[in-house]
């Protein structure tokens, strides 16, 4: 364990950026946290999550696959790919530190997504226990720990200092080339870890079970009564999958910019109405289809697939930002009724 | 530099055959003349034009053939147009095998095997049908029911009627929807048809068309005694990576780009009724 005072951080992460583009969680101004690259004078901000999860800097909203040139009957491939930088994301929360080994067995899965994999390589991930975990947050349901994130390395903070774990051989070699933290006792996160544990032991939403979501009630969930009367409301809008961590739809489109043809990935959602559309009509024609397949896939269908981990984090950006106040807790809530 | 699979590879259109007022067959090679890669009969491919779009499309040739690999694509949007209007030589974008195929070499083998196809859905048996022919002896007696909606509309008629329908062990049961002059053979939909002729149960049924023909005929199927695990179907979805990532073709536990197309229907049993 390493410490550091908190009047130093300013000379930490000065020292990270010589060696790697550094992202830390600032206010963007508009009263938002977002993961900004660190300059001299950015701070950390005091809230408690961004409003877009960490996955952006491994799998962006919009990225550059390829380029052609199209010229009479002939066709250039342009593989324009930069690799990406070195880089340490800072202040990673418990949820979307998870959330990284949800989008692993996606996209690190055969046959393996580079894009994605050169910037798990690249990255380190520092992850920042929650002090001031909130109402919406249910990451306890998963077995995530708000009070010992996992990550390359783990901070925890009080008012006079930032104490630093590395986990991996990444947090290791990082940790070597700084200095300025100090060698310090285990036993000095022990009261803050406590303090947050005290808090995640009330939150409201914690107490959500998800005992009997197996593959063999997953026919017994898709065809549950609950699904008119949940997706009722649903505007279609795709706030929920795009502030979500764990959601990795994605569309492919060309743009001729009249140079060169560029060849886009593009973040998409499974709540659009289009996300399916044929020649021959689509396989989800109303909101209540599209709604559940959402919902299904990250409480039963990934699950079925992936050694029963749940597709949710319990981050609780949806709950925060669906206009219509829905969310996956009243989902699993409601169905959970009906499988008694 | 690592290739991701999302990239595609250069090929070339070296031959293209008008078969239907609204579907072609494009032969497709790498630049370099050869064939882009070995597949598995019932196994797609990504075919694009950089600017238009990228669409997935049933390799129609067996894997026998060694130096090229055939689309017989059906003219539907931006993308099939435009192939539609090309002319040979033109360089579109391939990247593939897609897709889990049919177990040829498996659970077919030493079977009796009853196609039964309607319109463009021939387009992944016809790759299935001149495998077990190249390997005759590997498979019994060979049935083919095929369907459309006129005579002109039969997809590779002039292979079929001088190579399969000449062929020993094999039957060919053509029919097309309404009567015309220049018809002799069956007129009705391929479902009465396929009760029609009775097939016997022994069979190992492969089918491939609209969905509305898949309905009516597995229902067919059913009462004739046939059971769900005897029937493979291909199913058909929007796709965009097929690479099981993209999250368009999932349906239940299974992305349809990686875990099928290829399904028998007790599988499909299993899965939500989503497609
Ligand atoms: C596993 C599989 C195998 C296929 N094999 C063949 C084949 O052998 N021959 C063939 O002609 N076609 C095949 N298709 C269908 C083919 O992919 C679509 O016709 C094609 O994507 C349409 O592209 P487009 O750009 O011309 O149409 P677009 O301009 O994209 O769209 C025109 C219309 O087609 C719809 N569309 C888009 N994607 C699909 C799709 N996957 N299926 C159906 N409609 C779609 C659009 O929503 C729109 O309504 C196959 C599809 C799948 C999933
Ligand atoms: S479903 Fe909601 S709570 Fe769960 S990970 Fe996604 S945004 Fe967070
Ligand atoms: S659940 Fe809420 S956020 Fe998600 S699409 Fe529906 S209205 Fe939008
Ligand atoms: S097409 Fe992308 S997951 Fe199947």
């Amino acid at each position: 364990m390493k410490k550091i005072a908190i009047s130093k951080l300013n000379d930490l992460f000065s020292a990270i950026s010589k060696e790697k583009v550094l992202y830390i969680p600032a206010d963007d101004g508009a009263n938002q946290a977002r993961f900004t690259p660190w300059q001299e004078g950015l701070t950390l901000t005091d809230k408690l999550n961004t409003v877009r999860s960490a996955k952006d800097l491994f799998f962006p909203q919009v990225e550059n696959l390829v380029n052609f040139k199209n010229s009479g009957k002939a066709i250039q491939i342009i593989e324009n790919r930069t690799e990406p930088q070195p880089f340490v994301l800072f202040g990673v929360r418990a949820c979307d530190c998870r959330s990284f080994d949800i989008l692993d067995r996606v996209f690190l899965s055969d046959p393996v997504d580079t894009f994605y994999k050169t910037r798990r390589e690249q990255g380190v991930v520092i992850t920042l226990a929650c002090n001031r975990p909130t109402e919406t947050c249910f990451c306890g349901v998963f077995g995530i720990d708000g009070a010992d994130p996992q990550g390359d390395v783990t901070c925890w903070m009080d008012e006079a200092a930032l104490y630093w774990r590395a986990n991996t051989e990444k947090g290791e070699a990082l940790t070597a080339a700084l200095p300025m933290l100090t060698d310090c006792a285990e036993e000095a996160i022990d009261p803050i870890a406590a303090k947050i544990r005290s808090i995640l032991s009330k939150l409201p939403l914690n107490d959500l079970d998800l005992t009997g979501f197996n593959r063999d009630r997953m026919m017994e969930l898709f065809n549950s009564p609950q699904w008119e009367d949940l997706s009722q409301s649903c505007l279609g809008c795709g706030t929920c999958t795009f502030v979500c961590p764990t959601c990795q739809c994605y569309d492919v489109q060309d743009f001729d910019d009249g140079q060169q043809v560029r060849r886009f990935r593009c973040w998409d959602s499974c709540m659009f109405s289009d996300f399916t559309m044929m020649a021959h009509g689509t396989n989800r024609p109303t909101q209540k289809e599209r709604f559940r397949q959402r919902f299904m896939h990250k409480l039963s269908y990934f699950p079925n697939n992936n050694d029963g981990i749940f597709g949710c984090v319990g981050c609780g950006r949806c709950l925060q930002k669906c206009p219509i106040h829905m969310h996956i807790v009243k989902v699993a809530k409601a169905l959970k009724e009906d499988l008694k | 530099m690592k290739h991701d699979p999302l990239i595609p590879m250069l090929g070339v259109v070296t031959a293209i055959r008008t078969d239907t007022p609204d579907v072609k067959t494009f032969r497709v090679t790498g630049a370099d003349g050869q064939k882009p890669f070995i597949h598995i009969p019932g196994q797609c491919a990504m075919l694009s034009i950089p600017g238009v779009g990228e669409a997935l499309f049933s390799i129609t040739s067996s894997p026998t053939e060694e130096t090229y690999l055939d689309f017989s694509i059906k003219k539907c949007g931006c993308v099939t147009a435009w192939l539609h209007q090309m002319e040979v030589g033109q360089q579109i974008t391939i990247r593939g095998p897609y897709g889990n195929g049919f177990p040829v070499d498996t659970e077919l083998t030493g079977k009796d095997l009853l196609f039964i196809a309607g319109g463009i859905g021939l387009a992944p048996l016809h790759a299935v049908i001149n495998y077990c022919r190249h390997y005759r002896d590997r498979y019994g007696k060979i049935d083919i029911v095929y369907g459309s909606r006129s005579k002109q509309d039969l997809v590779d008629f002039p292979e079929i009627t001088e190579q399969w329908c000449k062929e020993s062990g094999i039957n060919v049961h053509l029919t097309i929807d309404n009567p015309q002059p220049d018809w002799d053979g069956h007129v009705g939909f391929v479902p009465n048809y396929v009760k029609e002729l009775n097939f016997d149960t022994a069979k190992t049924v492969l089918m491939c068309g609209p969905p509305i023909m898949i309905k009516f005929t597995l229902a067919g199927l059913m009462e004739l005694g046939f059971s769900r695990e005897q029937i493979y179907t291909t199913m058909e979805l929007r796709m965009k990576c097929a690479l099981g990532k993209c999250g368009r073709c999932n349906i239940g536990d299974k992305y349809v780009c990686k875990d099928g197309p290829v399904f028998r229907f007790d599988q499909l049993d299993e899965l939500p009724d989503e497609y």
